[in-house]
């Protein structure tokens, strides 16, 4: 019932832009008002959860280690896996960032017949998630085409790429299609794994159907509902968001004030939710800390600086008299007594 | 906080990013394209000015499908003249000019139709017939 209620959430978000936008006089509501807050509430909850993040301490050195560590120079360090090094942290933060490395990996054990227990690396999370993500960006950076004026040779040279197929008019773009195959592949994986399924709450679904929904009712509007798409116009409006001069000329058609809704709640919500693994994948301790424990001590920023370190010398100094009185085996013996010698 | 070294020039980063369409234009909405009209007088398009400027890549491509594919080339009527359907045969009649009419839009807009690869317009046939 989780995913139905995601979907009864974006219908009613549908509703409301679709018949909102109708009343005269509401389009500068959901043209230019919502927008506005959007991109500031997204802005500054970006900055709030970041910084809110940063004020956290690490109190232990806790880099996720998944190979050998640097060790004698005769054993093979992983550097990818167990970094020492600054440059070693970089590398494999950017093959998490960029290549979903971890996602790679991603284990899964089955129980088969005997019984038998196998242990396989499943790629289709990776897969999907690549896909996914990577038409999302395209996406996003080929909007940029109707912001800015005039158009920088690498969005013309990104639209024109994406649309290499030149299948009908306007365009394909193969990132439309990518981004409803990987939102629908994520989201069947959740509805038919059963495990994840079972793990799987309202607001592991509600972004995967709302982010589905902006791209049908984008498509919808670039290649089925183009009553009242001039993008002229469109453009005129977005970009007079983006130079803090919006005019809404002529009449622009419901499906547009649909999305743009629909893109003004992802951007309120994001900040607040696991979408937030944006900002959070460069935030993570298991990942960007190196494995040098053991060369370098790990502070505890929770350290009370007037509790000092206490070796175990020093402890067997403190209270040598009274092991030896119990009997419990010391490394240094009491120094004899004088009137004894 | 912690790492404010990393984290603060990242987060600038990040809104800088974000806020790239206001920088850019530096609030400068720059000019709203002004399509020639028809030099010819004409006053009429073959649909509506505003049907025309939302679809008219949805109309040309059903065109192209009618006569390609269908071999159905059956003429427009507009105000009372009769016009092939086609590219050059019908739009450039009235529009005859690309860069003064369709490339207004399409420059502005950043769209690059690729019919121009085949199909040729007015202009570069009177350059071609000067060579
Ligand atoms: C009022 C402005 C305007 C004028 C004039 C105009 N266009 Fe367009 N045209 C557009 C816009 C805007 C798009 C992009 C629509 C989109 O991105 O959804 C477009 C897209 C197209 C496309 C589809 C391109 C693609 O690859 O997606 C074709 C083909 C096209 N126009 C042909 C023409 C021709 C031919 C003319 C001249 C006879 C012309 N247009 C005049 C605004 C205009
Ligand atoms: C009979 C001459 C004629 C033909 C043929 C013709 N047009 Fe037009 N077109 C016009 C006129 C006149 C206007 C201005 C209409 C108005 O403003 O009401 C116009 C307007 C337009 C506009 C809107 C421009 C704007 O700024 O509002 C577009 C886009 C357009 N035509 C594209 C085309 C395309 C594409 C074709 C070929 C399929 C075509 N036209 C064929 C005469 C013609
Ligand atoms: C690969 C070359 C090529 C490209 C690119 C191309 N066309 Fe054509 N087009 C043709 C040929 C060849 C014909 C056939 C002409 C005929 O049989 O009358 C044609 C015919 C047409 C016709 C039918 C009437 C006419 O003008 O002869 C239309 C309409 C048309 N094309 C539109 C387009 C549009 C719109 C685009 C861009 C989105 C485009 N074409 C891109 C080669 C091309």
């Amino acid at each position: 019932m989780k995913y139905a209620f995601s979907f009864l959430a974006v219908i009613a978000l549908i509703l409301i832009a679709w018949l909102g936008s109708r009343i005269p006089g509401m389009e500068y509501l959901f043209g230019v008002a919502i927008p506005y807050l959007a991109i500031m509430v997204f802005l500054g909850g970006f900055v709030y959860r970041v910084i809110h993040w940063a004020k956290s301490p690490v109190p232990f050195s806790i880099p996720t280690t998944c190979g050998q560590g640097k060790s004698l120079d005769f054993i093979k360090q992983d550097k990818l896996d167990c970094p020492t090094k600054t440059s070693e942290v970089v590398a494999r933060m950017a093959l998490e960032i960029l290549a979903f490395r971890s996602l790679f990996r991603n284990t899964k054990s089955e129980l088969h017949e005997g019984p038998k227990i196998t242990y396989e690396s499943s790629k289709w999370l990776w897969l999907f998630a690549l896909i996914f993500h990577y038409s999302f960006l395209v996406i996003v950076l080929r909007h940029m085409r109707l912001f800015v004026n005039p158009v920088p040779a690498w969005i013309q040279a990104l639209e024109f790429g994406d649309g290499l197929l030149q299948i009908g008019a306007p365009t394909m773009y193969m990132t439309d299609v990518g981004l409803i195959l990987g939102v629908v592949l994520l989201f069947g994986r959740r509805l038919i794994t059963r495990h994840v399924r079972y793990i799987s709450l309202a607001n592991d679904y509600f972004p995967l159907v709302l982010i589905f929904s902006i791209a049908v009712t984008g498509i919808l509007m670039r290649f089925f509902l183009r009553t009242d798409i001039d993008i002229v116009n469109i453009k005129n409006l977005l970009v007079g968001l983006a130079t803090l001069q919006p005019v809404i000329g002529a009449e622009i058609g419901a499906i547009f004030y649909i999305h743009i809704f629909l893109v003004s709640v992802l951007l309120v919500y994001f900040p607040f939710s696991k979408l937030m693994h944006l900002g959070g994948v460069f935030m993570s301790p298991t990942r960007n800390m190196k494995n040098d424990s053991r060369a370098k001590r790990h502070i505890n920023p929770w350290n009370d600086p007037t509790i000092k370190p206490h070796s175990y010398a020093g402890y067997e100094d403190e209270f040598r008299e009274f092991m030896v009185e119990a009997g419990i085996p010391v490394d240094k013996e009491l120094a004899p007594k004088k009137d004894e010698a | 906080m912690y790492n404010k070294s990393t984290i603060i020039p990242g987060l600038i980063l990040f809104v800088l990013f974000v806020t790239f369409p206001v920088w850019f234009n530096g609030l400068d909405a720059g000019a709203v394209p002004k399509p020639e009209m028809p030099p010819g007088g004409q006053k009429q398009c073959v649909l509506p000015a505003a049907e025309m400027r939302a679809s008219h890549m949805q109309l040309l491509n059903e065109w192209r499908d009618n006569v390609l594919r269908d071999g159905n080339r059956v003429t427009v009527e507009v105000d009372g003249k009769e016009y092939r359907k086609g590219l050059q045969m019908a739009c450039m009649e009235c529009h005859t000019s690309q860069e003064k009419f369709c490339d207004t839009c399409h420059v502005y807009a950043s769209v690059k139709p690729y019919c121009w690869d085949c199909h040729i317009t007015p202009e570069a046939a009177a350059k071609k017939e000067t060579h």
